[in-house]
């Protein structure tokens, strides 16, 4: 056995090297991005032929996942938890196809939001699938993980999905590997494909045999050892510990032995046979989740009229936010120590766009171009750019999810409210804002659609755009005016010209494209050091 | 044995490559760890932490508690007492770089700030850049924090000397000593109070 020290993300991506992985699609996302990172820099999975370029986005990466287990390979798809409304799609219909090689789905759930537009717990979405979780609370249960993901994924031909938070994926622990644990799959279709075929008629069947393996799914979960039930003598509340907070559960008892019951939950469908033991024996339930009460909720039910459920709805746990040890120790009337409190001077320190940025000269040239016009006319995106709804810019009215920046600027503008603006990164803008781009040539709308192309996707730390070198022609290929798609070098020195050529397309009546084009300085820093290093 | 320390400063300072020196030497201890990072958007110039736990038994939490901290070890002032809250009243140390990094507009007075520092029972506060500029090398203000810091690690200085020679080895012996030599001028600094 080989120790390694390693990421969360960074054990999830070596166990599927280990474990016999054909391919990962994936797009990058804090906190999931390390996994496919890993993989793309290991010498090891290169050898293997495993594939691990970035996709356009999470549906296209689930797609090709699913079409790789089609032939009969292990595959893997990763994404942050908001990843998964992108490729809703595929994820609930990939529940009623089932799979054929093995294919786990990992969500990197973000509670407190650290990088993130909310804290939606993946847990709920794959409850809604009916598609098994596993949840680990350590480094070496992540990695162990994927090696039983895939087992159980193959056995009941169903994706697996592999839920992880943002202290699990971003922390380092040693963990102790098995390098070549198995082969990858060769190509073999499933004697019967129909499964993939979901006409209403083959659909029915598979949706009743996905109902029907729920029952075998719960039984996996009970005795295969992920879930755990550790007697207490003290029956005056039962804990059920789910995922990561196991372990903020165990840090209050590091001198002693906990005395209440704890059921240790870390896969899915949980055990009702092991939970209903709990509940019985116990005279109340503390229920602890990593995100939101998704089974502190079920456990409670719609009218809570048996025993005290103690958690996140009732407040013993704040209803929002990630968990830590504190948190836990109080919930259980625990003495826990105290710091000191943080001195009123210590000022908050946002993040900011890096000095140099060229997302800043374009935000400059922008904001004076849109003087006239008064508050409100710009729509953001999400990317580096979304600093730029921060002072001293203040330079966007909107973010709400990848690519709305260009479909509500449309909407606005057909409300009226001109002049519509939209700020969208390359890479987002690939990832999904083709399909709204083509709506506002369909309509022939008047909007302003800045594609900010830095040549990378900088926020989750440089990797690969799919974008690059492709602008241009994408946009003539869907429809816009060559003449009204202009690009812009982001500098000092050519601040009057562009405001100038912003100008000009704000006042013209139809869609027109802005491409500001400079490197992003991160990324050409890094370069130039790695090209120093050879 | 149980040692629990955060790194702090602000995003791109590298603030947090002494947590990979402190593990690195740990392992060879064959020590217990863990140590949990902020990746993602506050690495844009936001302020980025890192806990970093290490037990001769095994570890639960990956964050470390709060009033359970025995060491910040920090490359900023302010950010320094951005983490009070986990900070072992009686036994912990703040060991901090003495010059701001001010990216913010409302930034405190400079003498505020060290003032809230030394109401702390135990601490050093130090003008780590000074030290590392002396001796030419201009990266090095989180060595020179980390060797004052090591007097508290219950690490021996010769675990840290083999780590920072692993991590530092493939950019050259000039590289490996001028961080060495940071590392002994920051102990120095402790051993001298």
């Amino acid at each position: 056995m080989e120790k390694l020290l390693l990421l969360g993300d960074e054990a999830i991506a070596q166990a599927a090297i280990d474990a016999g992985l054909s391919g990962i699609f994936a797009y990058p996302g804090t906190p999931s991005t390390e996994i496919t990172e890993y993989i793309q820099a290991s010498k090891e999975a290169k050898e293997k032929g495993i594939r691990s370029n970035w996709a356009c986005n999470e549906k296209t990466a689930m797609e090709a996942t699913l079409g790789m287990s089609y032939t009969g390979k292990r595959a893997m798809f990763s994404c942050k938890h908001v990843g998964i409304n992108v490729a809703a799609d595929p994820f609930m219909n990939s529940a009623i196809t089932g799979v054929n090689g093995g294919v786990i789905y990992i969500a990197a759930d973000d509670p407190s939001m650290h990088s993130s537009q909310d804290e939606q717990d993946s847990r709920y979405f794959a409850d809604w699938a009916m598609i098994p979780v596993l949840e680990p609370s350590n480094q070496q249960e992540a990695y162990d993980m994927v090696h039983y993901g895939y087992e159980l994924s193959e056995k009941f031909k169903t994706p697996v999905v592999l839920r992880v938070t943002t202290r699990l994926a971003h922390s380092r622990a040693a963990v102790n590997i098995r390098r070549n644990a198995r082969k990858q799959n060769e190509i073999k279709l499933l004697d019967n494909p129909k499964q993939f075929i979901l006409l209403p008629v083959n659909a029915r069947r598979q949706y009743n045999e996905l109902i029907a393996k729920q029952e075998l799914l719960e039984n996996a979960a009970m005795n295969d050892g992920f879930n755990k039930y550790i007697d207490g003598k003290n029956k005056k509340i039962g804990i059920i510990a789910c995922g990561l907070s196991f372990n903020y559960l165990m840090e209050n008892y590091q001198e002693q032995a906990c005395e209440y019951p704890i059921l240790k939950i870390s896969q899915y469908p949980m055990p009702v046979e092991m939970v209903n033991r709990l509940y019985d024996e116990c005279d109340s339930v503390l229920v602890l989740e990593e995100g939101q009460p998704v089974y502190e909720n079920k456990i409670l039910g719609l009218l809570n009229k048996g025993k005290k459920i103690m958690g996140r709805i009732d407040g013993t746990i704040p209803r929002v936010g990630e968990l830590n040890p504190a948190i836990v120790g109080k919930a259980l009337g625990l003495k826990v120590s105290e710091g000191l409190a943080i001195p009123a001077i210590v000022a908050p320190r946002p993040p900011k766009l890096c000095e140099g940025c060229p997302h800043a000269d374009t935000y400059r040239a922008l904001n004076e171009a849109m003087e006239a016009h008064g508050k409100g006319h710009v729509f953001g995106d999400i990317g580096c750019y979304t600093l730029g709804a921060l002072p001293p810019f203040n330079g966007i009215s909107t973010t709400v999810c990848m690519g709305a920046s260009i479909t509500m600027a449309k909407g606005a503008s057909e409300s009226g409210f001109l002049p519509a603006v939209a700020v969208i990164g390359d890479s987002t803008f690939t990832h999904s804002g083709m399909t709204g781009l083509l709506d506002c040539v369909n309509d022939n709308v008047p909007v302003t659609i800045f594609i900010l192309d830095n040549a990378i996707t900088a926020m989750t730390g440089t990797q690969k755009s799919s974008a690059t070198g492709r602008i241009e022609a994408i946009c003539q290929g869907i429809g816009v005016d060559p003449d009204h798609i202009k690009v812009i070098t982001p500098l000092k020195k050519f601040h009057a010209e562009n405001v100038q050529t912003i100008k000009d397309e704000i006042a013209y009546q139809g869609v027109s494209v802005i491409i500001p084009r400079r490197e992003c300085i991160v990324w050409a820093n890094k370069k130039r050091k790695d090209a120093k290093k050879q | 044995m149980k040692i629990d320390i955060i790194l702090c400063g602000v995003g791109g300072m590298g603030a947090l490559s002494s947590a990979a020196i402190i593990s690195k030497a740990a392992l060879g201890m064959g020590m217990f760890m863990k140590q949990a990072e902020t990746h993602g958007m506050s690495q844009r110039g936001g302020d980025v932490q890192s806990h970093l736990r290490l037990s001769d038994k095994e570890i639960s939490s990956d964050l470390i508690p709060e009033g359970e901290c025995d060491l910040i070890i920090s490359v900023e002032p302010m950010e320094a007492l951005r983490y009070l809250p986990y900070l072992d009243k009686e036994n912990g140390w703040v060991i901090t770089n003495e010059n701001p990094f001010i990216n913010i507009p409302n930034y405190p007075e400079k003498e505020d700030i060290l003032a809230e520092i030394k109401k702390l029972k135990n601490s050093i506060v130090f003008d780590a850049d000074k030290i590392a500029i002396d001796l030419g090398n201009f990266k090095g203000t989180n060595m020179v924090v980390l060797g004052a810091a090591s007097k508290y690690l219950k690490i021996d200085i010769e675990q840290l000397e083999k780590a920072i020679t692993d991590t530092f080895s493939r950019k050259g012996e000039a590289i490996v000593e001028s961080n060495i030599n940071s590392l002994r001028a920051g102990r120095a600094v402790a051993d001298k109070l």
